[in-house]
């Protein structure tokens, strides 16, 4: 595969030089009116719903250890939002956003990439975190927003962010990161690094103003990033069909000059072979490549709204017989990989560990007041220290109505979490 | 009269004027069948067609930029941005397009049918994105007026007067008070006036001046100070611009002292110009510094959102320091 598409990379390329000047446009003297379907792409699928190789040459595309890290991740990554739309519905967190269906369009992508490339998310893509090794009790303190979040509880629930584990935090406009991946993939270019950039966003922010900015900068100025949109179907309750007329997001690559494949978004292993191949040519030519992941978003949009107001139960079913992790349970078995005592061993793990977490980041303190002024700039410039002054003085005269920083929570661990 | 929430009365307001109105359109991210995030556009999809309530693409620099044309063709649109957090991308089309329009063409084209609503302010455990108030950016733009309700039956008039107006109107709706403020609507199709202000209670010692959420924060306050004998006269602006000058001044000029609140940081933010009228026009009768008492310079925190905010005590501190100046 990765020949075929290497050669129609440089004749494209070369296509591409040729037609960003007038005067090599061959002419016609025929009227057509040209429609969608001289873009229409086909859908990279090597799983089917069953499980079922549909190509045997992918056969040894990945190894038992990564097939199975990548569906222990999506597990973990289910039973997490499982978990915590519980907690929301508790009162315990004010918000969450699941990522259910879409487990291997995400942990698909990021076991694609190595972990020095960058990772830029728009904000349901917990499964990349979770593949790079983000622990339960990383998730909790982020989403408890207490002191130990590296984000300082400053942002809502979901919006992770870890340098560590090369993962740009979470910002919730839409579409902001696509033309930030470009500029982020160009300095690593320019710094000589062996790494990419790769940013998810999902076909609602591809509307955004942003999208269209981000990719035409990436080709234009050679950036190795990856742009990969995971098309669920649904902008909260906006259905695609209202959002784009063009056929689908993949189209448009094209149109900026940018290689592009369309992938089954639920097919796990169509995500890792797609994006390996995506991440090695993105690297060597100095290329993006837009990847358009064609999976469904099972969860409401956040737990703020409800779906039975804007789709039928059917359409869900249809694509709960679609289900990712169901199709790679299915592949394990049939390849002869999976440990079932083991997965029901991990599954339960996951579980308490994430319930252990949950109980010691809620009765983590908040960060100290200070945190409330630092960050704004590099130093605490004088008017926020005057400011900070004041606000202090004031919680110190009426402590009680401000006891998360009046009175922190006495912790005996700060920097630790449950064993 | 029926007793309505506030999104109950804006979706009031867009049912009377769509009624009203036929080039009256309703437009914005997941306004349609949904109805909203909030439900603020409930039933107008089902009442008047999906050519008139339509749910855009996600953009919202095509949102307003779309709702410019429509405008300046004649219609009327109303334009949501789901959350005021978001309504930075269509930055360029309301300052260098929705407010220009009219006089960059010598009076001949005008988007002044056009209206912007959009949900703002915090105390939702928002965080940054879901809790600013951006109302002093717009402010500062001439060409829009900018409009906050702070109940009810002030949401229903000052929409519909938004609505009609000639001059484009960004309205501000303070989403923490959404379900919370409950009151009298009535059924009829009434307007309440643009650039006026609402004397919220009279009082003698302080004037106290604040918009949307942040009025019942005042009345909070001054409940706390009249208790230490304090009589505090409160003002609801209703029209961040133009804004009542007059009526401010007035009672400044009565109790000789000046408070304002407001959600939005402080540098920069419309307390700064209300504090620079009064001083230039009510000089001699001031008693004391004018007193703000606004959001820290800070992003909206979610951890420290109780601490961030301009609340009561620290409103109650400020009448006190400004009445024993």
């Amino acid at each position: 595969m990765s020949d075929v598409m290497e050669s129609e990379a440089s004749n494209m390329h070369n296509v591409i030089c040729d037609r960003d000047h007038m005067a090599q446009i061959t002419s016609t003297q025929a009227v057509t009116l040209v429609d969608k379907q001289s873009t229409s792409m086909p859908m990279l699928q090597l799983l089917n719903p069953t499980g079922e190789l549909l190509n045997e040459q992918y056969k040894n595309a990945w190894d038992k250890k990564i097939a199975l890290k990548l569906f222990y991740a999506m597990h973990f990554t289910r039973i997490l939002d499982e978990r915590m739309v519980a907690a929301q519905r508790q009162g315990r967190i004010s918000f969450y956003l699941a990522c259910t269906g879409e487990e291997a369009a995400i942990v698909g992508a990021t076991a694609g990439v190595e972990m020095r490339d960058m990772i830029m998310t728009q904000y349901r893509e917990q499964g990349a975190l979770v593949y790079r090794g983000f622990s339960a009790t990383q998730f909790m303190n982020q989403m408890f927003s207490n002191a130990l979040d590296p984000n300082k509880g400053r942002q809502m629930p979901i919006h992770y962010g870890d340098k560590e584990l090369n993962f740009m935090t979470v910002s919730s406009p839409l579409g902001t990161q696509i033309p930030q991946a470009a500029g982020f993939a160009y300095g690593q270019k320019m710094a000589g690094q062996d790494a990419i950039t790769l940013c998810f966003f999902g076909e609602g922010a591809a509307s955004e103003g942003d999208f269209h900015a981000g990719l035409n900068m990436a080709a234009v100025l050679e950036c190795p990033c990856i742009f990969l949109c995971r098309n669920n179907g649904y902008a909260i309750s906006t259905p695609a069909n209202e959002q784009f007329k063009g056929d689908g997001i993949a189209s448009r690559g094209v149109g900026y000059g940018v290689h592009t494949i369309r992938v089954d978004g639920n097919d796990a292993l169509a995500m890792y072979v797609a994006t390996k191949e995506a991440r090695r040519f993105s690297l060597k030519n100095n290329r993006p490549v837009l990847i358009e992941a064609m999976t469904y978003r099972l969860a409401a949009h956040s737990t703020s709204d409800d779906p039975s107001g804007y789709r039928s139960r059917d359409e869900e079913i249809v694509w709960r017989e679609k289900d990712p992790i169901m199709r790679m349970h299915r592949y394990l078995q049939q390849v002869g990989w999976l440990d079932e005592k083991d997965l029901d061993g991990y599954i339960s793990k996951t579980r308490s560990d994430l319930l252990a977490a949950v109980k010691y980041a809620e009765n983590q303190s908040v960060a100290p007041l200070t945190e409330i002024v630092t960050d704004v700039y590099k130093d605490i410039e004088p008017h926020l220290q005057d400011q900070l002054n004041a606000l202090r003085a004031h919680v110190e005269n009426y402590p009680e109505s401000y006891p998360n920083t009046a009175h922190p929570i006495a912790s005996d661990n700060q920097t630790g979490g449950p064993k | 009269m029926a007793q309505l929430n506030l999104l109950q009365a804006v979706n009031h307001a867009l049912h009377t004027a769509m009624e009203a109105d036929d080039s009256v359109m309703v437009m914005g991210e997941d306004v349609g069948h949904f109805g909203g995030v909030f439900r603020a556009t409930s039933n107008l999809q089902k009442t008047f067609g999906k050519a008139r309530c339509f749910n855009t693409p996600l953009v919202e620099q095509g949102i307003i930029g779309f709702a410019n044309g429509l405008a300046a063709q004649g219609a009327k649109p109303i334009a949501e941005i789901q959350f005021a957090d978001y309504i930075y991308p269509a930055f360029d089309q309301i300052v260098n397009e929705t407010a220009k329009f009219r006089y960059r063409s010598g009076g001949q084209f005008t988007v002044g049918g056009l209206t912007i609503r959009t949900p703002y302010g915090g105390g939702i455990a928002g965080g940054h994105y879901h809790s600013q108030s951006p109302e002093a950016f717009f402010a500062h733009v001439p060409g829009i007026k900018v409009v906050i309700p702070r109940n009810p039956y002030q949401a229903k008039g000052l929409l519909l007067s938004s609505i009609r107006a000639s001059d484009p109107v960004l309205f501000m709706e303070p989403k923490r008070l959404y379900r919370a403020s409950v009151g009298e609507v009535p059924e009829m199709d009434y307007e309440l006036p643009l650039g006026k202000a609402d004397l919220v209670q009279n009082g003698s010692d302080i004037t106290l001046v604040a918009w949307g959420a942040q009025v019942e924060i005042l009345q909070e306050a001054a409940q706390k100070a009249l208790s230490h004998g304090v009589s505090c006269e409160i003002i609801d602006l209703q029209s961040i611009l133009p804004w009542d000058r007059e009526t401010i001044c007035q009672s400044v000029i009565k109790t000789g002292r000046c408070l304002i609140n407001h959600e939005a940081p402080l540098t920069g933010g419309f307390a700064s110009e209300i504090a620079a009228v009064v001083q230039s026009e009510c000089f001699l009768h001031l008693e004391a510094p004018i007193a703000r008492v606004c959001g820290l310079d800070t992003p909206y925190p979610l951890a420290h959102e109780k601490e961030y905010m301009p609340d009561a005590l620290k409103t109650f501190e400020a009448i006190m320091q400004t009445v024993h100046f």
